[in-house]
């Protein structure tokens, strides 16, 4: 048993550690990937903010964060509204074909980025879509419903859908329906569904190479192009920052995720 | 009295039916099913344009390459007459039109494109194409339309030769199986048979790649197995309290875990300033931009997405199995190996599955931290898409590679139920 913990603690260890590592040397001094004598004798001065300062400072750091959040915030809610209903549809036991049309509609999770990117390109590029914001927030958004479709999917275990029959049956219009008997039922797939989209659009680089100009650069888009051409620890600090980031979607999910499951046991 | 079976068998319900009743029960079977495929519509009419309509566009330019036909049609529909397994050149008429149609191109600058597609099929054309392009270009098209034929010749002597003809005339056809012959190191030779080429390149990238994906695969079970053995084992609150260590690396960006790798491998990085601290080495050793550097850090990647499953699979496993064979006389690591792990294969083989399908086709990090030899079929289909604009071939490799994930897709929907896979 105390070799078991050991290796846990090991493996907790090689998974945590290069997330931590990279921390302090975000505020190095010096304009380097290593910790310098300064650091590790704990010297104040070898400790700056400066590179926090150039994120703030740099145009093409602001344009990447505006446009990280706005891509992901478009494709999100395209996602989240089209896969939600597809679930609900999908979750029903009338429906046709379900398994072909589940496979197929879960499939831009599985197939590697570099194929659907070089696809994109060929395709979005005969509609004159390569290089705008609208090309790349449908690209975004198709990566996404996958996600969104599993969250929901699971929320709408035991869904019972003579309950919307009921409602509709009662007079209740389509829309009411959907916003007062299926919505607090399936909220919280339908939130972490968003958040899983939303991340995959926030941290996708691979079609945006192929298929954004300069003018839809994003976060992980300069991030890519500062790891090839020129290092320099403002990487790391926009990486500590994303690492916050990442941090706050972790809680709101596992808050989310406990509060569905206090809900379904009836607590709540 | 079938009245009492009403709610019990539905068969029997059928029965005391009306004729008119059944169809009126059909219509409302219908009329469900029609309101279900309604609230999935929208979706699937938008994944088949914003996603299945490329990837087919990609399949489709795997064997669709115009440039040729586009660039020289006439000297196409010429050749056309002239039999390549001749060993005759085709005659001066045929040249004529290419010498006209060659100076026009060098005129548009078009000429590069046309040497690039004709060195594919025969190397060293390119310089051939193109100085004779230059010379064609000071020429007066009315003297090249008769007399084109022995200026070509008298540029370069190539054009006499049947070999770089026969390459024009089968790069001109627009549809052709030429980029999966090259993806899987084949050739047709002059008889047109089929046969390997003298380079092995592709496959021995395909083969790459699987061994990478298959070492990441066992690494992320060989680490990930003991930790899900621990969390599924620890007190619920330790459990909840480690799994965040498990979630927080799931959540962070790949781009910040790939940056986090550079500066811990690089040669005066973390990893080695450490080790050579403790004296473990006295020389920083190479550890980034190398394969090693990519199967560690994609191993990081994507352990979490084989302890969850795993996790999952083994909180529902109930301990007393285990207590049981021992109490029996089992001892524990038999009794381990040969009661509880059978019993983790379903979590095992989703997550080995999920890891490869994903490792597999891996581009980001490769092409950030894998240097030369640490490159995937990935990086040689963006390679061929970005920098030799050798389109077609980057769709044949992305093709194959493809069919290589939706097999795998396949066998996971078989063995774990696309619809079972469960997120955080």
């Amino acid at each position: 048993m105390h070799g078991l913990r050991l290796t846990a603690w090991a493996v907790l260890a090689f998974l945590m550690v290069p997330i931590l590592v990279i921390i302090p040397l975000s505020f190095n001094a010096e304009p380097y990937f290593t910790f310098t004598e300064g650091m590790l004798s704990l010297d104040a001065d070898a400790y700056s903010l400066e590179w926090y300062a150039e994120i703030f400072n740099n145009e093409k750091w602001l344009l990447a964060i505006k446009n990280s959040f706005f891509i992901g915030l478009c494709a999100t809610i395209i996602a989240t509204a089209l896969g939600t209903f597809a679930a609900i549809g999908l979750s029903n036991p009338v429906m046709p074909f379900q398994r072909v049309i589940m496979a197929m509609l879960l499939s831009p999770m599985i197939v590697p980025l570099i194929i659907t990117a070089a696809g994109m390109y060929f395709f979005y590029t005969q509609l004159g879509l390569s290089g705008t914001y609208l090309g790349v927030i449908l690209a975004h958004a198709a990566l996404g419903t996958p996600f969104v479709i599993i969250t929901v999917n699971a929320a709408l275990s035991g869904f019972d859908h003579s309950l919307m029959r009921a409602s509709l049956g009662l007079g209740a219009p389509p829309i009411y329906t959907f916003f007062n008997v299926i919505m607090p039922l399936i909220r919280p797939g339908v939130i972490s569904g968003a958040l899983f989209a939303f991340v995959t659009s926030f941290d996708e680089v691979v079609v945006i190479l192929f298929l954004a100009g300069p003018e839809q650069r994003t976060i992980p888009r300069q991030m890519f192009s500062g790891l090839r051409e020129q290092i320099n620890p403002t990487i790391l600090a926009v990486a500590v920052l994303l690492v916050v980031i990442s941090g706050l979607m972790l809680l709101t999910i596992e808050y989310i995720r406990a509060r569905g499951e206090r809900i379904r046991s009836g607590e709540i | 009295m079938p009245q009492f079976d009403l709610t019990t068998n539905s068969n029997k319900v059928q029965s005391v039916l009306t004729v008119e009743e059944m169809a009126q029960s059909r219509k409302i079977q219908r009329r469900r099913k029609l309101i279900a495929f309604a609230f999935v519509t929208p979706l699937l009419v938008f994944v088949m344009i914003a996603f299945i309509a490329p990837i087919g566009t990609m399949l489709y330019r795997s064997v669709y390459n115009p440039t040729v036909a586009q660039l020289i049609p006439d000297t196409l529909e010429a050749l056309s007459d002239w039999d390549e397994s001749s060993d005759a050149r085709p005659d001066d008429a045929v040249l004529n039109r290419f010498a006209v149609e060659l100076r026009q191109l060098a005129i548009d600058r078009d000429s590069g494109k046309l040497a690039e597609e004709i060195n594919r099929g025969l190397p060293g054309s390119s310089s051939v194409i193109k100085a004779t392009g230059r010379k064609m270009k000071k020429m007066d098209p009315a003297l090249l339309s008769s007399e084109g034929a022995s200026l070509l010749i008298a540029t370069k002597p190539q054009w006499q030769t049947v070999e770089i003809w026969r390459v024009m005339k089968k790069s001109g056809a627009i549809f052709t199986d030429s980029s999966y012959l090259t993806a899987l190191d084949l050739d047709r030779n002059s008889d047109d048979e089929i046969v390997p080429r003298d380079t092995q390149v592709y496959i021995q990238l395909y083969l790459k790649s699987l061994k990478i994906a298959l070492t990441i695969t066992l690494l992320t079970a060989l680490i990930g197995f003991p930790l899900s053995y621990y969390l599924a084992t620890a007190s619920p609150k330790t459990a909840n309290t480690l799994m965040v260590f498990v979630l927080l690396p799931f959540w962070t960006s790949l781009l910040v875990r790939t940056t986090s790798w550079i500066a811990l491998l690089q040669t005066n990085g973390v990893v080695n300033s450490v080790l050579q601290y403790l004296h473990v080495i006295s020389e920083p050793i190479e550890m980034l931009y190398t394969e090693f550097a990519t199967v560690i850090a994609m191993t990081h990647i994507l352990l979490p997405f084989m302890i969850l499953p795993l996790y999952s699979v083994m909180k529902g496993i109930d301990p007393s199995y285990l207590r049981a064979a021992m109490s029996l006389g089992a001892k524990p690591i038999p009794a381990f190996i040969r009661i509880y792990m059978p019993m983790t294969v379903p979590g095992l083989s989703a997550g080995a599955l999920l890891v490869f399908i994903i490792s597999i086709g891996y581009y980001i990090t490769p092409a950030l931290v894998g240097g030369t030899d640490g490159q995937m079929i990935s990086n040689i289909i963006a390679f061929h898409m970005q920098s030799s604009n050798n389109w077609e071939l980057a769709a044949a490799l992305g093709s194959l590679l493809l069919a290589l994930i939706l097999l795998l897709y396949w066998i996971y929907d078989r063995l774990v139920g696309v619809s079972n896979i469960k997120l955080g």
